[in-house]
């Protein structure tokens, strides 16, 4: 008398019990994010089913041009319409705008122009990276530059 | 396409922070638009923010040139001045002259020449105090291993 084990159907059941009790999704849709972080979207409306998988925060737009290797979502504080430019060339899918700030029209005319998503959140930076990691995005893989000199300079010395 | 050369020429303006990246996102499209690789594309684009930003914090206008073939693309940066004082401690990463006002914008992390070479397969910078500063950088389109 054999006891048939390995039946590929109740894993498959297995599984998804818990991808869903503990998150292990790897991605979010950007629908899913405005309503866990509590967002409002300023524009990109049709690319609420557009899947995040990584993420990068940063204040300055020169660390997100040189360090990114991959695809990511920005969660920053800059308002300014540069970052939709930058988005523009690393081809970033969506841009998260932290703490409460309000992002500038000039902004807001680019990104519609460009179709780019922006939501707006009153949360931190921190809390914000906090809630899509838990969730399942990822961070990015990042270049590190290092000094031609010997000496190890801190790269954020302010 | 591939025989086709394309050639785009940008003037940028001093101080001119509202178009910052509207030269850069323009190569991207027209780039993207001739069948150039992605990656090319995307390493240009960041190399031809990098060499925009510069032109607009620091120097007092200049222009931004883009050739393409079916080989490599290459980027001319020139500006009339006023030149860099020590280039060598320009190229270092985190290194910057940048204005307080500028990082408010998110820019002046000292990562602009690191991240244009960074970028490049070839990449020259010549400066001269009071004339102004000339940017050269190549990117192939085939990895040199794969063309010989």
């Amino acid at each position: 008398m054999k006891v048939e084990n390995s039946n590929p159907t109740n894993f498959v059941w297995l599984e998804r019990v818990f991808t869903k009790f503990y998150n292990l999704s790897d991605s979010m849709k950007i629908r899913e994010i405005i309503e866990k972080i509590d967002g409002k979207i300023v524009s990109g409306e049709d690319k609420l089913d557009v899947e995040v998988e990584r993420g990068f925060a940063a204040d300055l737009l020169s660390d997100v041009l040189a360090l990114t290797e991959e695809k990511a979502c920005l969660i920053t504080g800059i308002t300014g319409p540069q970052v939709i430019r930058v988005a523009e060339v690393l081809d970033i899918p969506l841009i998260i705008i932290a703490r409460g700030k309000q992002p500038s029209k000039a902004l807001v005319e680019a990104a519609k122009l460009s179709g780019i998503p922006v939501v707006l959140t009153n949360k931190t930076v921190f809390e914000t990276c906090g809630i899509l990691y838990t969730n399942g995005v990822k961070p990015c893989k990042i270049k590190i530059i290092q000094s031609s000199e010997e000496t190890n300079t801190c790269l954020n010395a302010d | 396409m591939d025989s086709e050369k394309i050639r785009l020429v940008y003037r940028i303006k001093p101080m001119d922070l509202a178009n910052a990246g509207v030269s850069s996102s323009h190569v991207k499209a027209e780039l993207q638009r001739y069948g150039i690789e992605e990656d090319v594309v995307k390493r240009v684009g960041i190399i031809c923010f990098e060499a925009e930003m510069n032109m607009i914090l620091y120097s007092v206008g200049g222009k931004l040139k883009v050739e393409a073939n079916s080989d490599a693309v290459e980027i001319f940066a020139e500006d009339n001045g006023p030149g860099i004082e020590d280039l060598e401690k320009a190229m270092q990463p985190g290194y910057s002259t940048a204005p307080p006002w500028a990082q408010d914008y998110g820019f002046g992390a000292g990562m602009g020449f690191p991240n244009m070479k960074q970028n490049s397969d070839v990449f020259k910078v010549e400066s001269t105090p009071g004339v102004g500063t000339k940017i050269h950088a190549i990117v192939y389109r085939r990895k040199r291993d794969e063309t010989k």
